[in-house]
């Protein structure tokens, strides 16, 4: 296979593992910032996530007649998306987390796992009343057509891109643009803001930042709301890039999304986005071995194919903790959210 | 309501039982006629009905009373079972019609075998309903295991293609499937460009790229709609508009909306569930039926009155074998298994030594703009003789 077929081929492969890994990233955020504050892995994460994408499913529909500007619609959805996740991951710490702070460490894992499965089997019953199970969104006109299409008047820039092999929708450039605003608000929230400053005095120490006349509750609380509202994003941004959901979609990218936290070092911030960006791009690498494979004629190579691109990241994961088990960006005193 | 069924039906036996010495032979149908699926359910019971409105008059000379009892499984496993159980205590019910589901069907049939109660099913096509040998268990629909090397056929023969992109979704019913086609393509000399499993139910760039690499004619994607329809849209999102061919796992009205209209083009699939159209005999029946219910004919409708006439052709040739007589179920059942029936809306009917219909039909529906028609009507043949 000649360089002029195989570039693009790779350079589009890498670009999805991007796109997916910024989903990634936000998600991870989520799990990150709870874990630095209780050091609890909050196994719901998944479901704040895909109550966001339900929540942007039904902005979209209920929108879907109006003739509202289509990034209007988006912008709706995505605060629609934010207020609902952000009190829900707020709602879990106060009933199921902070009455078990005490308790040893599995009680509110545990928890976390049985928090979970409520709200997927909640979500399905909510949808289910309207005959619903499968959630098809329904996207302003435009969002998936060519970034740059020949009519629109970036056409230049966008037969530039495809020149050189990129080939993307309009929704993918939205979902980039999305989750770096997202990433930028959050780190200036955390390291510019007295809030951030205390929610970081908390996370380092909760009993000396409450005798500083810091209310940690308060924080631990501000906290889940972030994380919850980031969840909220990610999930508009997941329905928004592969157009159906169920109550059951959030567990596969959480699972990824919380590995893609430990990769980074939980805890990290940066980590955290950097863990989600690499794990997209391997899995897609993963995905397409078997072309190299077969290219470079190693038959053991070309039977790696899609099915074992959900490995790579764990893969990858025990690699990270047996050499680095701090992660890539977590130091041993890690400075946590 | 149900007393007051019972007590008139009572009165109307005992107004025939005075007006005439004829005896009477029920026949009963199981099916959904209520909950989720009762809309398929009614079509069922409303074609058998309509065959057996037909075939009054014929019965009547022959010196029978027919009457139909229809029976409601809710398209659950143990109502159907206990439907049957009250038809197999009903010694004038000589033959049954049913079900919808291959899941009650099984149980059903089973409950039914000891008294040799013939059965036959307008609906069910798992490969089991009749690979259990049961005597009493006729079909007359293709088996499920029929649609892999029909839609290898279809892919060769109809979409000419030479180098076929595979994949499934890692579950028996989809690994399955592509499986079989699979081998079907390559006994045809079909290039297989690639064969893969994803239980990725969202992300599907990497195929994606690599069937842009691949270039191949065609893509046969064993699984079901809801991930496929996913996979289509992406497909088609990056600008490819090969042709994907699946099972009857894609037969649902979901899958356009999925795929969104834009996308939903050069999509089909195999299916044993035939839309109207596709049964070119049927114009007269979804006229009557029209004008009997009050609502228009499906596919299950025409299959229920093919399968109720077979049994009830079944029953008159076997009184006309036993000297005028009504039959015993055991010579109905016998008549049924060995008999050929013509001129039915979906062609000739007659069994293989374990029920399955010897010469079935797949159909292959083409979705344009979110649309489904018919696309062509392929003849399988059930594994044994």
């Amino acid at each position: 296979m000649e360089l002029s077929v195989l570039l693009p081929f790779i350079v589009n492969v890498i670009i999805g593992g991007l796109v997916l890994g910024f989903v990634y990233a936000i998600i991870a955020l989520g799990y990150t910032m709870v874990y630095g504050v209780l050091q609890l892995i909050n196994f719901a994460h998944s479901e704040v996530f895909i109550t966001g994408a339900v929540v942007g499913f039904e902005v979209f529909r209920i929108l879907q007649n109006s003739a509202m500007n289509g990034y209007l619609k988006l912008l709706i959805a995505l605060v629609a998306a934010m207020i609902v996740s952000g009190l829900l991951n707020v709602l879990i710490e106060r009933l199921a987390y902070r009455p078990l702070r005490g308790a040893p460490r599995l009680v509110p894992l545990i928890t976390a796992i049985g928090v979970s499965l409520i709200l997927q089997d909640t979500l399905r019953f909510l949808e289910g009343l309207q005959g619903r199970f499968d959630l098809t969104y329904t996207l302003p006109t435009g969002f998936a057509d060519k970034f740059c299409a020949t009519t629109s008047s970036c056409a230049p820039l966008g037969n530039f891109l495809r020149t050189i092999g990129v080939d993307v929708q309009l929704k993918d450039v939205i979902l980039v643009i999305v989750a770096l605003v997202s990433l930028g608000l959050l780190n200036y929230v955390v390291n510019r803001t007295r809030l951030g400053k205390a929610i970081r005095a908390v996370s380092q120490d909760r009993v000396t930042a409450g005798l500083m006349g810091i209310d940690s509750n308060l924080m631990i609380s501000a906290t889940f709301l972030i994380g919850g509202a980031l969840g909220g994003v990610s999930g508009v941004l997941f329905g928004m890039k592969f157009g159906t959901i169920n109550a059951y979609s959030g567990f596969d990218p959480g699972i990824i999304a919380f590995t893609a936290a430990v990769l980074g070092g939980i805890g990290s911030i940066p980590g955290a986005v950097l863990g989600g960006l690499l794990l997209g791009v391997i899995q897609n690498l993963i995905g397409v071995t078997n072309i190299f494979g077969n290219l470079l004629g190693l038959a053991n190579l070309g039977t790696i194919d899609a099915s074992y691109s959900k490995i790579g990241p764990f893969i990858v994961l025990v690699l990270i903790l047996i050499f680095k088990p701090t992660g890539l960006l977590g130091k041993s005193n890690v400075e946590k959210v | 309501m149900k007393k007051t069924a019972l007590s008139l039906s009572v009165l109307a036996a005992l107004a025939l039982g005075t007006a005439s010495a004829q005896t009477t032979i029920k026949i009963a149908s199981i099916s959904p006629l209520s909950g989720g699926q009762s809309n398929l359910g009614t079509q069922i019971r409303n074609g058998v009905q309509l065959a057996v409105n037909e075939y009054a008059a014929q019965f009547k000379k022959a010196g029978f009373n027919l009457q139909l009892v229809p029976y409601d499984d809710q398209a659950d496993p143990a109502t159907g079972t206990a439907a049957a159980r009250k038809i197999a205590a009903d010694n004038q019910i000589l033959a049954v019609v049913g079900t919808l589901n291959s899941g009650v069907a099984i149980p059903a049939s089973a409950a039914l075998a000891p008294s040799n109660l013939v059965m036959v099913s307008p609906a069910n096509t798992a490969n089991q309903v009749t690979d259990r040998g049961l005597a009493n268990m006729n079909r007359i629909v293709a088996r499920d295991d029929s649609q892999g090397p029909a839609g290898a056929n279809f892919i060769t023969d109809t979409l000419k293609a030479k180098k076929v992109y595979v994949l499934n979704d890692k579950t028996a019913y989809g690994e399955g499937l592509a499986g079989e086609v699979e081998k079907a393509l390559k006994a045809k000399g079909v290039t297989i460009s690639g064969n893969e499993g994803t239980e990725e139910k969202s992300d599907f760039s990497s195929i994606v790229a690599k069937i842009k690499l691949t270039k191949p004619d065609a893509i046969y994607f064993g699984g079901i709609y809801n991930q496929i329809g996913v996979f289509i849209k992406q497909l088609r999102g990056a600008g490819i508009d090969t042709p994907v061919v699946g099972g009857d796992g894609l037969d649902s009205s979901e899958l356009p909306v999925i795929i969104g209209k834009a996308g939903a083009n050069n999509v089909y699939y195999t299916t044993v569930a035939a839309p109207l159209e596709a049964l070119p005999a049927a114009k007269t029946f979804a006229a009557n039926f029209q004008k009997t219910f009050n609502t228009p004919a499906q596919g299950f409708g025409a299959f229920g009155y093919d399968a109720a006439k077979v049994t009830l052709q079944g029953i008159l040739d076997a009184a006309r074998a036993n000297g005028g007589k009504a039959p015993s179920r055991k010579q109905v059942l016998d008549t049924i298994r060995k008999g050929t029936y013509k001129g039915l809306l979906s062609g000739e009917v007659s069994f293989n030594s374990v029920g399955d219909r010897k010469a079935a039909t797949l159909y292959v529906i083409k979705l344009t703009d979110g649309k489904a028609a018919l696309e062509t009507s392929l003849a399988v043949k059930p594994p044994k003789n």
